[in-house]
C-alpha cells in the first residue's frame, strides 16, 4: 500500500511539468497581454508600453519567463495578480469555497440520483423503465451545458420565478463569511432567510453542473450491474436465501461500484471544468469565474496559477479514488 | 415417503409462443439420506433442474411441475418468502466453479456467518460472536488447515479446492436435509477432486442428509450413488438404480454413455464416441431427440418421441429399449435399421 502511494506520488512530478508548461504556453499563445489590456481604448505610446512590458518582466524570452516561474512556483509563489494586485493563491482560496460548495451539491446530486437510476435500470432491463433512464441519462449528456443552463434559467428563473437567475445569495442579506461555504456560514449566522436564500440560488447551478456526471454515473452503474448481477457469486446469494435487496445492495453493488468510483473520480476533474461555464452564466463567485476574467485580461498569474491549483485538486481526487478502491476491492488492497 | 417428489418438471426460456424448453417432463424422487446420481453430456438440463429445484430459475425463465413437493410442502404454491425461508436451509447447492462462487469482496468470514444470520437458531441469529465460533467450527468440519486464519481471508487468496471446501461450510451451516451438488469438482484439479468429494460424502454419511449428486462423471455415480437419472437435451430418457443402470443400460443413449469411459475401451486405440452434440433451440428432432445419433434408430424413432415408461423406479424412454445383452427389442431388425440410416443420408 505504501508503495503503491509512493509511486502515484512520483507521477506528480511529471504531470506538474506538463500542467505548468501548457498552462504557461497556453496563454502566452492568445494573442494580446496585459499591458495591451491596461491600456485600453486609446492605446499607450510605445515607450511607456515598454517599459511596463520590462516591469512586468515580459519582455525577457519565454523559456527564462518559464523557468523563472516554475522557480517561482518551487518556491510556493504563485506570483499577484497583474488586476487586482493580489497574491494569486489568496484570490484562489477565498474563491475555491464557492466552486467546492457547487461541485460538492453538482457531485451529491449526481450520485443521489444516478446510483440508484443506473440500478433500477439494470434491474428492469428492456423495460419502459431502463428505456426512460437511459434516454434521459442520454439527452442530459448530450446537451450543451451552456444551453441548458439557459433554458432552465428561462423557465424556472424568468417564467415560473421560482428560482433567482443568478449569485449565490439575494443582496438583502450580509453573512459574515467564516468558512466561504455560504450554507454554513448563514446556518453560523443563524439567518434561516439567508439560508433559503442561498439554497434557492444553488439549486439551478447544482442541476446543470450535475447533468453530465449524472448521465455518466447512471450509465456505467447500469452496465456495471447488469456485467455483475450474472455472476456466480450473485447466484450463490440468492442460494443462501437471501431477499432480493440484499443480493442486489449488498453481493451485486459492492462489486458493480467498483468501475462506478473510477467513473465518479475522472468526473471530478469534469466538474471542475465544467464549473467554469456554470458559474460564468450564474456569475457564480468561484474559481471557474474567476479564471475567465483572468483569460480576458491576459492575466498571466491568475491563469498559470489557476489552472495549477486546479490540476492539483483534480490528480488528489484521483489519487484518493486510487486508494477508494482498496477499501472496496480487497483484490488490491493485498496485491 | 419421499425427502423431494418432483413429476413433470419443466422449464422454458424465451418467449411463450417460441419457448426454448430447457427441462422438459422431469421426475424426480429423492429420499431422505439418499444419494442420485444425474448425468448427461454439457446442455442436458442438470443445472437447470437443480436451479428450479433451489427456485434460483429467474425471468423469463418459466417452471412447471405437476408436483414440486419438499417434505411434504408443495415448493410452487409458496410464496416468495416461504420458499426463502427453505433455500439455502433445508435445501442447500454447491455449484461448479467454486472460485467465481464465492465474492470477492468479502471475506470467508462474512460469507459464512451471512448463511447463519439468516437462517440460524436464534441464538446464532442474535450473537454475531456466536456466528463467528459456528463458522470457525464449519471450516474444520470441511477439513481446512489454519482456519482462524482463513476466515479473514478473501477469496483471492484461496485455491479452488479450499473455495469449494468454503462453498460447503456454507453450504452445511444450517443443517440442510437436501444438498445439491452440480458438478462439485468439475473444475477442480484432479487430485484435489478425489478429496473434495470424500469430504462431501463423509458429511452426507455424518449428516444424514439427502444428496443430488449432478456430474458427468459416471464412474462417481457408480461408486457412490443409489439412483441415478440419465438427462439428454433436457429430458429423462432412463432411470433406475445404480448397479442395474450400469449393468443392463436400456436407453441406447446411456449405453453410449458407458461405452465411452475409458476402463470399457481398454482393447481399442480411440475411445468410443457418441457422433454430434445436444440438439439446441433449433435443431430439435420431432421424435426421439437421441434419433440423429442413435446407433438403432429407425423410421418410426424420427417421426414418434417415445414416451418415459417401464416399472416404478425403473423407467426408460425408448421405442425399442435394449435387453440384458444390449440389443435393441420390440420388433427392431438390422435390415430396417440399415434402412433408416440410408434414408437419413
Amino acid at each position: 500500500m505504501f508503495t503503491f502511494i509512493l509511486r502515484r506520488a512520483a507521477l506528480i512530478v511529471p504531470t506538474f511539468i506538463g500542467v505548468t508548461l501548457l498552462a504557461f504556453a497556453l496563454i502566452h499563445l492568445i494573442p494580446g497581454d496585459p499591458v495591451e489590456n491596461l491600456s485600453g481604448e486609446r492605446g499607450m505610446d510605445p515607450a511607456r508600453r515598454a517599459r511596463l512590458l520590462h516591469e512586468f518582466g515580459l519582455d525577457r524570452p519565454l523559456p527564462v519567463q518559464y523557468a523563472d516561474y516554475v522557480g517561482q512556483v518551487l518556491r510556493g509563489d504563485l506570483g499577484t495578480s497583474l488586476t487586482t494586485h493580489e497574491p494569486v493563491l489568496r484570490e484562489f482560496l477565498t474563491l475555491f469555497p464557492a466552486t467546492v460548495e457547487l461541485a460538492f451539491f453538482a457531485m451529491l446530486f449526481a450520485v443521489v440520483v444516478g446510483l440508484p437510476a443506473g440500478i433500477i435500470a439494470a434491474l428492469k432491463r428492456n423495460t419502459v423503465a431502463d428505456y426512460a433512464v437511459m434516454g434521459v441519462s442520454l439527452t442530459g449528456y448530450s446537451m450543451p451545458i451552456f444551453w441548458w443552463a439557459l433554458l432552465l434559467i428561462l423557465f424556472f428563473s424568468v417564467q415560473l420565478g421560482w428560482t433567482p437567475v443568478s449569485g449565490r445569495i439575494a443582496v438583502e442579506f450580509d453573512v459574515p463569511a467564516s468558512t466561504g461555504f455560504m450554507l454554513i456560514d448563514a446556518l453560523r449566522a443563524g439567518d434561516a432567510g439567508a439560508f433559503r436564500s442561498a439554497v434557492s440560488h444553488l439549486l439551478l447551478p447544482t442541476l446543470v453542473l450535475g447533468t453530465i456526471p449524472l448521465a455518466v454515473i447512471a450509465r456505467m452503474t447500469r452496465s456495471s450491474m447488469l456485467e455483475v448481477l450474472r455472476e456466480d457469486y450473485v447466484r450463490t446469494a440468492r442460494a443462501k436465501g437471501l431477499p432480493r435487496w440484499q443480493v442486489v445492495l449488498v453481493h451485486a453493488l459492492r462489486n458493480a461500484l467498483i468501475p462506478v468510483i473510477t467513473v465518479i473520480g475522472l468526473q471530478v476533474g469534469l466538474l471542475l471544468s465544467g464549473a467554469i461555464l456554470t458559474e460564468t452564466i450564474f456569475s457564480w463567485p468561484g474559481v471557474g469565474n474567476w479564471l475567465v476574467h483572468g483569460v480576458q485580461s491576459r492575466d498571466y498569474p491568475v491563469v498559470q496559477g489557476g489552472i495549477l491549483l486546479i490540476a492539483t485538486i483534480v490528480i488528489s481526487v484521483n489519487l484518493f479514488v486510487d486508494l477508494l478502491y482498496g477499501v472496496i476491492n480487497p483484490r488490491i488492497r493485498h496485491a | 415417503m419421499a425427502l423431494l417428489e418432483v413429476e413433470g418438471l419443466t422449464v422454458e426460456f424465451g418467449s411463450v409462443a417460441t419457448p426454448l424448453t430447457a427441462v422438459d417432463d422431469v421426475d424426480l424422487s429423492i429420499d431422505a439420506g439418499e444419494i442420485v446420481g444425474c448425468v448427461g453430456e454439457s446442455g442436458s438440463g442438470k443445472s437447470v433442474t437443480a436451479l428450479a429445484l433451489m427456485g434460483l430459475v429467474d425471468f423469463p425463465g418459466r417452471v412447471r411441475a405437476r408436483r414440486m413437493v419438499f417434505d411434504g410442502r408443495e415448493l410452487l404454491s409458496l410464496s416468495d418468502a416461504e420458499r426463502r425461508a427453505l433455500t439455502g436451509k433445508d435445501i442447500a447447492m454447491i455449484f461448479q466453479d467454486p472460485l467465481a462462487s464465492l465474492n470477492p469482496c468479502f471475506s470467508v468470514a462474512f460469507q459464512l456467518t451471512e448463511t447463519l444470520r439468516m437462517h440460524g437458531t436464534p441464538e446464532e441469529r442474535g450473537s454475531a460472536r456466536l456466528r463467528r465460533a459456528r463458522a470457525l467450527e464449519l471450516l474444520q468440519q470441511v477439513e481446512i488447515p489454519d482456519p482462524t486464519a482463513r476466515l479473514a481471508a478473501f477469496p483471492h487468496q484461496l485455491s479452488g479446492g479450499m473455495a469449494q471446501r468454503v462453498m460447503i461450510a456454507m453450504a452445511i451451516a444450517c443443517n440442510p436435509r437436501l444438498l445439491i451438488a452440480d458438478e462439485p469438482t468439475t473444475a477442480l484439479d484432479v487430485t484435489v477432486q478425489a478429496q473434495v468429494l470424500d469430504l462431501l460424502l463423509r458429511l452426507q454419511q455424518e449428516r444424514g442428509m439427502a444428496l443430488l449428486l449432478i456430474t458427468h462423471d459416471l464412474a462417481v455415480v457408480a461408486e457412490t450413488a443409489q439412483r441415478v437419472i440419465v438427462m439428454y437435451a433436457g429430458e429423462q430418457v432412463e432411470t433406475g438404480p445404480v448397479p442395474e443402470i450400469f449393468d443392463t443400460p436400456q436407453h441406447p443413449y446411456t449405453r453410449a454413455l458407458l461405452d465411452a469411459l475409458p476402463e470399457h475401451n481398454l482393447d481399442r486405440a480411440r475411445l468410443k464416441a457418441i457422433p454430434g452434440v445436444v440438439p439446441g433451440q433449433y435443431d430439435r428432432p420431432a421424435g426421439c431427440l437421441l434419433s440423429p445419433r442413435c446407433d438403432f434408430a429407425l423410421a418410426r424413432c424420427s417421426i414418434d418421441r417415445p414416451p418415459l415408461d417401464g416399472p416404478a423406479g425403473r423407467k426408460v424412454r425408448c421405442h425399442f429399449a435394449l435387453d440384458a445383452a444390449g440389443r435393441p427389442t420390440h420388433g427392431w431388425s438390422e435390415e430396417a435399421a440399415a434402412g433408416a440410416v440410408a434414408d437419413t443420408r
